[in-house]
């Protein structure tokens, strides 16, 4: 059954993807104000695990439960969840031709509140939070993610995020292909959103962005498990022996 | 009458009722000359006999019938559906009681009622030139700016440009689709009756675009209207029209023939979009002849019928001739758009675009066919041509015919042809930030169709945004 009060909250995970089991079983419970990171390498699983939480249709829950703010995630479509609350950063995000950066998130705060926002108001709040990201106001009309490069691809995500204000943020690799520079004002972007309402879970394969946004508590994943969890200190560790370490305590530790 | 209306209603709701709902609206029109089905020498004798037309116009529209009845339907294209007409089973003139109206407040309030739902009366508030909108046969309405006249602007309904300018008419008519051209010019040419004539003085520059609505309102009632436009040097002007039709049980026949002069150095924007009822054929001839260093772009698109077959045609013939073509069409259920262009570079230093976009939905089909021929003293030129397909749908189909004859070797030839699906990724994507599956599916759509869109003014991009949304509406599966 759900926590008390959490946000997310997931038991047992598992998901398949084409009939090939890639999660195996993860639980995590997220409450309001917490910041948690999933760190693993390529292909532990990590970005399958963000994908079946907001509902790709390609990414199968085969079994486990999960609740969002207490109703149950599983039963939701992609959109159901989006509007419970539910955000994903892509670590790809898509591009849309020919749909410019401000009618698509007009579209989705549409689609959000159940009716058009305010023309002025979208403008005043959306000009604003460009500005906050170092976005150029000329990305309002420019084709959603069309020529954009990574690192603009990424704001963009941020900026979404900022303007959609979901209850929990997933950040798939958010920090992959960004400049220093460019991580900062992302960093600033997700810790800026974060409130004691709110909670996040960052997916990373390295440590540089836990240098910006602080976790309060780091899982690493490995072979479709979470297989240790501790606090901000964990990740440094990885960052500094890398992920042998842990799956050498593994084997150690079903040798015994 | 309300009993006849009455019935009108069920035949509509009996027939095609989500299209009903969506686009079904029909008004009580008395047809005072219906006349009889079936075409021969006496319809096209009574047609110019009731228009009072000179013999000459007379001659040629029975030399046209002539060549109508010689020439078999093409073997190319959709030879099915187009079997499927049967040319004895049409009304092919008829002409409603409304005179033609000169202002406003005597336009009958039914028609207007019609135009609202078009959105017309906004436009006709904010930018008109000039409005004369056919409803049936012939041009009911017509209004022109005092603007228009003190410039020597002729904007007519067909007809009445050929009684008050026999001369131009004579001059023009036919020289850039000649009656033998293909079976359905001939058949225009034989019965044509309304559209537009518009006549640009040289130098003159027409500041607001004009427009002109077409519909067709008669059960099985064939309606082929035949346009003119002639812009004289140095002048510059862009014309509008745009069609929605009610919906009727049994199939019908829209065949119009468009032709367009740009003389030297003149401008013509010519924006069309046509949405027709589901059961209608529609089978048009439109060309344009650009001489030295005259431009012209066509902005062309088509929803609805059965079977649209539509290829405009530039031909450039004058040195420094410019041509653009920028298409879309989207076929629906048991729809198929075969549209495309030809330009034909017939002089040095000409340059053409085309741009070609299609969406096939459900079991939709879409086809491009496209010719580009370029003489041998038709150096220097420029050619681009670029056809994008998208596909909803495992049914949806797609296909692409493009013609290059290239006869001298300093031409520059740019072409591309991209077929694409709404991938799940971008699905995914929408979705995951609060759209629906099917709003996320009519953004994609929109984004596809935005190159196109944007070159419409405001309250026809409104509109076939409005009319995508409602083909959009439960594509799911």
């Amino acid at each position: 059954m759900s926590h008390n009060n959490a946000l997310l909250d997931f038991e047992n995970v598992h998901v398949k993807v084409e009939d090939k089991e890639i999660v195996k079983g993860v639980s995590l419970t997220i409450h309001p104000g917490e910041v948690h990171a999933i760190m693993g390498k390529n292909g532990s699983g990590k970005s399958s695990l963000s994908n079946a939480l907001a509902g790709h249709p390609a990414y199968e829950v085969s079994s486990g439960t999960a609740f969002l703010d207490g109703k149950n995630l599983l039963k939701m479509s992609a959109d159901e969840r989006s509007r419970a609350g539910l955000f994903l950063a892509f670590q790809y995000p898509v591009v849309i031709p020919g749909v410019t950066v401000a009618n698509f998130m007009r579209t989705a705060l549409k689609a959000h509140r159940g009716q058009d926002a305010d023309m002025s108001d979208f403008r005043k709040l959306f000009r604003a939070e460009m500005k906050e990201l170092g976005v150029s106001p000329d990305f309002a009309t420019r084709y959603l993610n069309d020529g954009f490069s990574g690192g603009e691809k990424k704001r963009i995500e941020i900026l979404q995020m900022a303007m959609l204000k979901p209850k929990i943020a997933i950040l798939d690799e958010t920090d992959s292909g960004l400049d220093i520079d460019a991580l900062k004002k992302v960093a600033e972007g997700i810790n800026r959103f974060h409130s004691d309402q709110t909670g996040i879970l960052m997916v990373t394969h390295y440590q540089r962005l836990l240098d910006y946004v602080k976790p309060d508590f780091v899982h690493v994943m490995i072979g479709g498990r979470l297989v240790k969890s501790g606090g901000p200190e964990l990740a440094l560790k990885l960052e500094d022996r890398g992920y042998e370490w842990v799956e050498a305590e593994m084997s150690q530790g079903s040798g015994k | 009458m309300a009993g006849d209306t009455h019935k009108r209603k069920n035949d509509v709701a009996s027939i095609n009722e989500d299209y009903a709902t969506k686009y079904g609206f029909h008004d009580p029109v008395d047809y005072f000359h219906k006349g009889a089905k079936g075409i021969n020498h006496k319809v096209v004798e009574m047609i110019s006999k009731m228009k009072k037309e000179p013999r000459w116009m007379t001659d040629r529209r029975h030399e046209a019938l002539d060549i109508f009845l010689a020439q078999s339907i093409p073997k190319w294209g959709n030879t099915k559906v187009l079997s499927e007409i049967d040319f004895d089973n049409i009304y092919y003139f008829m002409k409603p009681i409304e005179k033609q109206q000169d202002s406003w407040d005597d336009v009958p309030e039914y028609i207007k009622k019609t135009f609202d739902k078009l959105g017309i009366p906004d436009a006709e508030q904010k930018f008109l030139g000039g409005v004369s909108a056919q409803y049936e046969s012939e041009v009911v309405y017509h209004s022109m700016q005092e603007e228009l006249k003190k410039q020597g602007i002729i904007f007519l309904d067909m007809d009445s440009g050929l009684r008050e300018h026999p001369d131009i008419v004579e001059k023009f008519f036919g020289t850039v689709i000649p009656a033998g051209d293909n079976k359905f010019s001939a058949l225009n040419s034989a019965v044509w009756s309304g559209g537009s004539f518009l006549y640009v003085p040289p130098g003159v520059e027409v500041k607001a675009p004009l427009q002109a609505y077409f519909r067709i309102n008669a059960e099985n009632m064939g309606q082929f209207e035949r346009t003119l436009i002639i812009a004289d040097k140095g002048s510059r002007v862009h014309y509008i029209e745009g069609c929605t039709a009610p919906v009727y049980s049994t199939n019908s026949l829209h065949s119009a023939v468009v032709e367009m002069i740009a003389l030297e150095g003149a401008y013509i924007r010519y924006t069309t979009i046509q949405n027709w009822s589901r059961n209608i054929y529609n089978l048009v001839t439109k060309r344009s002849q650009v001489h030295k260093n005259a431009t012209v772009e066509w902005v062309d698109g088509n929803l609805g019928s059965r079977l649209t077959m539509k290829y405009p045609c530039m031909q450039l013939v004058g040195e420094g001739a410019k041509g653009e073509i920028l298409s879309v069409a989207f076929a629906g259920d048991d729809q198929h758009q075969d549209a495309g262009s030809k330009v034909i570079h017939a002089a040095p230093n000409t340059s053409s675009r085309v741009t070609s976009k299609s969406i096939s939905k459900g079991n939709g089909r879409s086809t491009y066919r496209g010719l580009v021929k370029v003489h041998k003293n038709a150096t220097n030129c420029k050619v681009s041509v670029e056809c994008d397909a998208l596909l909803i749908g495992e049914d949806a189909r797609s296909d692409t015919y493009p013609t290059m004859e290239v006869d001298n070797d300093q031409v520059q030839v740019e072409h591309e042809a991209r077929v694409s699906k709404v991938a799940e990724e971008q699905l995914f994507y929408l979705t995951s930030r609060g759209l629906t599956e099917d709003e996320a599916r009519l953004l994609i759509v929109n984004g596809f169709m935005e190159p196109f869109t944007k070159e419409l003014p405001l309250e026809y991009a409104v509109e076939l945004n409005r009319l995508i949304e409602l083909e959009m509406e439960g594509s799911v599966g």
